[in-house]
C-alpha cells in the first residue's frame, strides 16, 4: 500500500463516521427542525476553525445485543476551534446516533475535552441533544454523568462554561447545564426536566405537555434555569458569539478590550428618568445611554425582570451591570431577583469583570408568598455576593435607595469602591410615606385633619431625609453628581480601579446562603 | 414590550408606585389561614380505604383513610380528638392535590 492509498483509506473512514447516524436519522433530525451536531459546530465556530478529536471512538456496550452494533463517534462530537479568533473547546451530542444517548465512551469523550478546556484555560461549550443515559450500559452511563458533573464543578469559576440545549436534556443530564455559567435555549427545540410528562402523569395524575413542563420559555421565564432564549438555532449561535466577545478566556485573564465608542445620541439622560420616584422608566435606556455604542447585552431577560443584569462596554472594556428595573414591580428585590443578581455578581467577580450597579428600588417585595419562599435566605445571597466580590465595584444611586435595598445594592458598607448619587437620590430607611406614618404617628392621629397632617409630615420628612445629602455628609456616598456626568465619572472610576487589590480572609471557601 | 403594558399600582410601605406586574406576581396565591376542620389531600392519588363514618367520634392519631400516591399508601390521621362531620370522598376515587376529603370538628 502506498501512502496515497493510506490517505485515501483514512478519508473514506472519516467520511463514513462523519455521517453520524446515517441519512435516515439525519432526515428525521431535520424534520424536527433541528440541525445536526456537526452542522451546529460548523455554524457556531469561525469558518474552517474546527478540529475534531476522538472521531473513531466506538462504544463499549456488550449487553442487550449492543456488541455487534456500530455507533459512530459514540454519539458525540468533540473538538476545538475558535469564535472571533478566541479558542474554545466544544462538544456536541449527536442525536442521530442512538438518540445521543450517553454511554461510557460517549462520556469519556466529553470528559476528555473538559479536561482539555480546564488545562488549557479556554471556554467550554457543550451542545446537549440527548435522550439520556444509555440504559444498555447500566451504571457505566451513570458514572459518565458523575464524571461530567465533577468536572463542571472543578472548572466553575476557572473557565467560562456554556451549555446549549438543542434537544431533549432530561433526568440526571440536566445537572451538567445547571452547573455551568450560561444556559442557552431555543423555542420548540429545548426540553429540560428531571421527570418527563409521562412519569408525572402515571405517578401524580397531572397532565402536561413537554413544552409546558420544560420548554425554552419555561426555563427562560419561570424557572430561571436558562440565561438566553432564542427563536432559532442560528439566533442562539449569534448570542453565544456575542457572549464570548464580552467575557475573558479564563479567570487568569481580563476580557479583551474593544475599540472605545461613544454612546449613541439618544434621549438626554435627564429626560429618561422622571423626578417623582413613584413613576417608572425603562432602566435599560439609562444603561444604554452610558455604554459604548449604547450596546447592552442582557442576561436572563425574561426571568425576574425587576432586576436587570448584563454586559456592556465602557471605553472598550467589559463591564457587568446590575440594575433595578422600576418598570417591573417597581424594581423591588425578591427571591428570584436576588438569586439572579447574586449569581451574576459572582460570575463577574470570578472573571475579573468590574461591576457597575444602577440603583433605584423601594426595598424588598412584601408578601406571605415571598416570606414563605425564603426571601430571607435568597435576599442574603445578594449581600453575600457583593461583599465577597473584589473586582472594582461602582454604584450609581439614581433615585430611591430605601432600607435593606440600599444596603444590598452594593453600598459603601459592602465595600463598594465608588458610590455616586444623583441629586434625585433618596437614601433613607424607608420612603417618606411609610416613615411619616411611623415617626409622626401621634401627631397624625391627634390632628384635627389627619390626612392633611399626614401630607404635611410626609413633606417634612421628604425635605429632611429624601435626598442624597444626609448620606453624603456621612461619606457613605462619595459624590453627588449631575446625571449628565454619569458616564464620565464611571469611566474615571474604572480607570482608577484598574489595579485594585483587595482580598478576603484566608479560607477554604465561604458558606453562601444557597 | 413593557411600554405597551398598562401601568399598575404597587404599594410598598405606604407609597404607591406605578409599575407593571410579572406573570409570577399575578399568579401568586393569596395566603389563607388553614382551617383545621377541613382535611385536604396533600398529594394527588387514589382513596384506597375509608375507616370512619359520619358522626363517628375519633381519637387523635387514629387513621381515617388511606390515600395511595407514588405507589405508597399514606395514612391520613385525625389531628385531634373529634367528630367526623362530613365525608367528601368515596372508596377508589381518584382525587387531585388539595381536594377536600373530610370535614371534622373537635369534640
Amino acid at each position: 500500500m502506498s501512502l496515497r492509498s493510506n490517505v485515501l483509506d483514512l478519508r473514506k473512514r472519516k467520511k463514513e463516521v462523519q455521517k453520524g447516524g446515517g441519512d435516515k436519522a439525519i432526515e428525521k433530525q431535520a424534520a424536527m427542525g433541528k440541525l445536526t451536531a456537526r452542522e451546529r459546530i460548523l455554524a457556531l465556530l469561525d469558518k474552517n476553525s474546527f478540529h475534531e478529536y476522538d472521531l473513531f471512538v466506538e462504544h463499549a456496550a456488550k449487553d442487550f445485543g449492543m456488541e455487534g452494533k456500530t455507533l459512530h463517534g459514540d454519539g458525540v462530537i468533540i473538538g476545538t476551534g475558535t469564535i472571533y479568533n478566541k479558542p474554545v473547546c466544544i462538544f456536541a451530542q449527536d442525536f442521530t446516533v442512538a438518540g445521543g444517548s450517553l454511554g461510557l465512551m460517549h462520556a469519556r469523550k466529553i470528559t476528555k475535552i473538559m479536561d482539555h478546556a480546564l488545562k488549557m484555560r479556554v471556554p467550554l461549550i457543550g451542545i446537549n441533544d440527548s435522550g439520556g443515559a444509555r440504559i444498555q450500559e447500566g451504571v457505566n452511563s451513570l458514572a459518565g454523568y458523575g464524571e461530567i458533573f465533577f468536572r463542571n464543578t472543578l472548572a466553575s469559576g476557572v473557565i467560562p462554561q456554556i451549555s446549549v440545549i438543542l434537544g431533549p436534556c432530561a433526568g440526571g443530564a440536566v445537572y451538567s447545564p445547571a452547573l455551568t455559567d450560561f444556559v442557552f435555549v431555543v423555542e420548540n427545540i429545548s426540553k429540560m426536566f428531571i421527570t418527563g410528562p409521562s412519569v408525572i402523569k402515571s405517578v401524580l395524575g397531572e397532565e402536561i405537555s413537554m413544552e409546558e413542563l420544560g420548554g425554552a420559555k419555561v426555563h427562560a421565564e419561570i424557572t430561571g434555569n436558562a440565561h438566553f432564549y432564542a427563536e432559532t438555532e442560528l439566533e442562539c449561535f449569534e448570542q453565544i458569539k456575542t457572549l464570548i466577545s464580552y467575557i475573558p478566556r479564563s479567570n487568569l485573564k481580563k476580557a479583551l478590550a474593544h475599540k472605545p465608542k461613544a454612546p449613541l445620541k439618544g434621549k438626554a439622560i435627564d429626560d429618561i428618568v422622571p423626578v417623582d420616584p413613584r413613576i417608572p422608566y425603562d432602566m435599560r435606556e439609562l444603561i444604554k445611554s452610558i455604554t459604548d455604542g449604547s450596546e447592552f447585552f442582557e442576561v436572563m431577560e425574561g426571568f425576574a425582570p425587576n432586576i436587570i443584569i448584563g454586559f456592556g462596554r465602557m471605553d472598550g472594556e467589559t463591564v457587568g451591570f446590575v440594575a433595578n428595573q422600576p418598570m417591573v414591580l417597581a424594581g423591588v428585590l425578591d427571591c428570584d431577583s436576588s438569586d439572579k443578581a447574586a449569581r451574576f455578581i459572582r460570575y463577574c467577580d470570578a472573571f475579573n469583570i468590574p461591576i457597575v450597579t444602577m440603583e433605584d428600588l423601594p426595598g424588598y417585595l412584601p408578601g406571605v408568598d415571598q416570606e414563605h419562599a425564603g426571601v430571607i435566605r435568597h435576599g442574603a445571597k445578594i449581600l453575600y455576593a457583593y461583599s465577597e466580590a473584589t473586582v472594582p465595584k461602582i454604584t450609581v444611586i439614581v433615585r430611591k435607595a430605601y432600607g435593606g435595598g440600599y444596603i444590598a445594592m452594593n453600598s459603601r458598607h459592602l465595600r463598594a469602591d465608588f458610590v455616586f448619587a444623583w441629586p434625585t437620590a433618596e437614601i433613607a430607611v424607608m420612603g417618606p410615606e411609610g416613615a411619616a406614618n411611623i415617626v409622626f404617628r401621634k401627631e397624625i392621629s391627634e390632628a384635627e385633619n389627619p390626612e392633611q397632617m399626614r401630607q404635611l409630615k410626609i413633606q417634612e420628612y421628604k425635605e429632611k431625609f429624601a435626598n442624597p445629602y444626609v448620606a453624603a455628609a456621612q461619606g457613605y456616598i462619595d459624590e453627588v453628581i449631575e446625571p449628565g456626568e454619569t458616564r464620565s465619572r464611571i469611566l474615571h472610576a474604572l480607570q482608577v480601579s484598574e489595579n485594585k487589590t483587595a482580598s478576603m480572609p484566608n479560607k477554604k471557601h465561604g458558606i453562601p446562603p444557597f | 414590550m413593557e411600554d405597551q403594558k398598562e401601568l399598575k399600582n404597587l404599594i410598598i410601605q405606604g407609597a404607591v408606585y406605578k409599575t407593571t406586574y410579572t406573570k409570577k406576581f399575578e399568579n401568586r396565591e393569596n395566603y389563607e389561614t388553614p382551617n383545621e376542620n377541613l382535611i385536604y389531600s396533600f398529594i394527588p392519588g387514589t382513596i384506597v380505604d375509608i375507616f370512619v363514618k359520619t358522626n363517628q367520634k375519633v381519637k387523635e392519631g387514629e387513621t381515617l383513610l388511606l390515600l395511595e400516591a407514588m405507589k405508597m399508601e399514606n395514612q391520613v390521621r385525625m389531628p385531634f380528638d373529634g367528630v367526623i362531620v362530613k365525608i367528601h370522598i368515596k372508596k377508589d376515587e381518584i382525587i387531585p392535590k388539595r381536594h377536600l376529603m373530610l370535614e371534622i370538628k373537635p369534640a
